[in-house]
């Protein structure tokens, strides 16, 4: 008998008890369409959370100064400045795993545009910054080279900032005054949204690092050397705590800090904090997963409980078969076959459903769901293979008959 | 002397039941030649079933041998002994025994898909089969549409439609009325003179009595062989029953072409 013989009488027998089918099919169905809707949102759970981690920037740490303590009071971090451009331009050229090392200063600052005014976060950055922390352009441009260089009166503005100074105006080519320094806004910079802590990451504008240390901040950053914080950007997700280490021997060892001596420096590194929450959102879509996996060998059962149960009411058919001859492993085919067309009709059907229900969870719950065509394939693989598996020993039993028993059974 | 269709040599079947042993069929040595027609009669508990088991290669024996067609078939394993059963034995059962959902071509076809004939021959052969017992405008028609006389002759053409040596029934005419089983007598008549050799099992002497030889079973041995000298012509009678009233078209539909289909 070939497969498309097997195949035909499949259908035929299972078309014989249409409600019996169906309702054997249910398990997989119900099996395949949750496994599709959990990892569907499960991954979409995942996607979310890194795309939050991309806000950030991705795997990054940021060395922030230590502090120092004068007569008895220590000072907060920050308070002890130490760190300069050298060191990050040392951190970017003897550290292979480090991208970008981008020293940057920051201060609090009121932004004056006629007569509105907004406080806000105002960074005095380099090149390198926009690239770890991945920031984009959104109108404008970005500072030039020279800019860069040589101090120019020039500044970047978050969404917020530019909503709160220039309600329903555009802002590019308006002049407004960092503590009292006029300067130009050149270009907005892209949305980023909250981060997962619940700042808001576009309350901000960037000014070049020189313009920040000789115009704005003044005083002893004028002249010297010295930033507020150096941000790495590491080449490899995996390589960051490799590469906090590296960046620990190489500043203590720049800043001539002996053995066992306190560091002068802080290194904040918020993405693994961000892989950890990615990391248990994965163990959560895997939990869900297998939850539903298991309602797929649940329906598995069924399908093997139905078939056990065919075969004895066909154990006639079977007897008949054989005596016009089918050999035992034709029988044994042609109910493995047919268990495998219910599991794996349940199985597209299960798919379609998923997708379905996923959409749904989409829409009313505003839920990000991911469907991918990996999860799809194993779903209907899977349901296959609960057919040969759940399928195997009701055909076995049926190949196994007596034809002259078979035959004279009532 | 040619080669006798059917040949045992103290063919016995013992079965083991609950500790002892049930001797089904005790040293049965016979032979039957090609074209024979044979009724095998005998009370329930005769061995009368073993022996259509043995010689339809449904079961092996215990111990002796069975050549068919001159090839010994007592040792063989189950995939060869369904090799011959599907393409040197055809069988026909009291309950027909047919799949319910499929129609009567489907049915008849169900032996050559086991012989792996392309899907266009098997259609060829089973419409020639169908049309030989007078069935060829019933292919469409499901068991669950036809008479039960009609249900036996598809049940007939699949038991022929791979060109057997040997029909073997067991009591074909055991689930009809008479005079329905005296039609499917008839044919079994004409498919022998077509030269197909036909057992039959029956315990009703009036059907052994169609046969031109008769071989008597009692507690598994054969007790006695008898030619029949004037066998009962079923056709004669179902013609006389025709005079009486109108004939059914099936019953004398097929009596133009061929009965057994030729390989096509």
């Amino acid at each position: 008998m070939t497969y498309v013989d097997c195949l035909r009488a499949a259908i035929t027998a299972l078309k014989a008890n249409l409600l019996r089918s169906i309702l054997t099919s249910l398990g997989i169905i119900i099996g395949i369409s949750s496994v599709i809707a959990m990892v569907a949102i499960g991954s979409g759970a995942e996607t979310r959370v890194k795309e939050s981690i991309e806000s950030l920037g991705s795997n990054i740490m940021i060395v922030l100064n230590g502090s120092r303590t004068t007569g008895g009071a220590r000072g907060g971090t920050g308070s002890n400045v130490t760190l300069t451009e050298d060191d990050a331009q040392a951190l970017q050229r003897d550290i292979p795993s480090v991208e970008v090392a981008a020293p940057a200063v920051q201060g609090r600052f009121q932004l004056v545009f006629g007569n509105t005014n907004w406080s806000t976060s105002v960074q005095g950055i380099t090149e390198e910054y926009m690239i770890a922390r991945n920031w984009h352009i959104d109108q404008g441009r970005t500072f030039s080279e020279v800019e860069y260089r040589s101090a120019g009166k020039v500044v970047l503005i978050g969404s917020t900032v530019a909503e709160r100074l220039f309600p329903g105006e555009d802002p590019i080519g308006k002049v407004i005054r960092i503590n009292k320094v006029p300067v130009q806004v050149v270009g907005t910079l892209a949305t980023k949204g909250q981060t997962p802590f619940g700042q808001d990451q576009d309350d901000v504008a960037f000014i070049p690092l020189t313009t920040a240390k000789k115009r704005v901040l003044g005083g002893r950053w004028v002249k010297s050397n010295l930033v507020g914080s150096i941000t790495v950007k590491v080449r490899e997700a995996d390589s960051v705590a490799d590469a906090e280490k590296q960046v620990t021997d190489l500043l203590r060892q720049r800043h001539r800090i002996p053995e066992g001596g306190q560091d002068d420096f802080n290194i904040r590194n918020i993405s693994q904090f961000l892989a950890a929450r990615a990391e248990s959102t994965r163990v959560m879509g895997i939990l869900l997963a297998s939850v539903a996996a298991i309602s797929l060998i649940v329906g598995g059962i069924g399908i093997m409980n139905i078939m056990l149960v065919s075969v004895t009411e066909r154990t006639r058919e079977i007897g008949l078969r054989m005596a016009l001859g089918a050999r035992r492993r034709d029988i044994l085919t042609q109910f493995v076959v047919e268990a495998i067309t219910l599991s794996l009709l349940g199985g597209l059907i299960g798919v379609a459903l998923g997708i379905g229900g996923s959409h749904l969870i989409a829409q009313t719950g505003d839920w990000p769901v991911l469907i991918e065509a990996q999860a799809i394939m194993m779903a209907v693989g899977f349901s296959a293979a609960v057919g040969v598996f759940f399928g195997f020993y009701p055909a076995r039993k049926a190949s196994k008959l007596d034809p002259i028993d078979a035959l004279r059974y009532e | 002397m040619t080669t006798p269709l059917i040949r045992t040599e103290t063919l016995s079947k013992t079965y083991h039941i609950g500790g002892g042993d049930v001797r089904a069929l005790v040293d049965l040595s016979i032979e039957i030649a090609k074209g024979e027609m044979v009724a095998i009669m005998g009370p329930s508990g005769s061995g009368k079933s073993t022996c259509m088991n043995l010689l339809g290669c449904l079961d092996t024996p215990s111990a002796g041998n069975y050549w068919l067609a001159g090839e010994d078939v007592s040792q063989l394993d189950s995939d060869a002994l369904a090799h011959i059963r599907n393409e040197k034995v055809g069988f026909v059962f009291q309950q027909f025994n047919l799949l319910a959902r499929a129609t009567a071509l489907d049915n008849v076809e169900l032996p050559l898909t086991y012989g792996r004939v392309p899907r266009r021959l098997r259609h060829q052969k089973a419409e020639k089969a169908l049309a030989a017992v007078g069935l060829a405008d019933r292919m469409d028609h499901r068991p669950s549409q036809l008479s039960g006389g009609q249900m036996q002759r598809v049940a007939i053409a699949r038991a022929i439609v791979n060109n057997p040596h040997v029909l073997m029934a067991d009591e074909p005419t055991g689930a009809l009325d008479s005079r329905t089983g005296a039609e499917i007598m008839a044919l079994f008549q004409r498919l022998n003179a077509e030269g197909i050799t036909v057992i039959v099992v029956t315990h009703d002497e009036h059907v052994a009595a169609h046969a031109r030889r008769i071989l008597r079973f009692r507690d598994g041995r054969l007790v006695a062989d008898e030619a029949v000298a004037a066998p009962v012509r079923a056709a004669e009678a179902v013609a006389a029953a025709a005079g009486a009233v109108e004939a059914p078209g099936a019953a004398s539909a097929p009596l133009g072409g061929p009965l057994v289909p030729e390989a096509v």
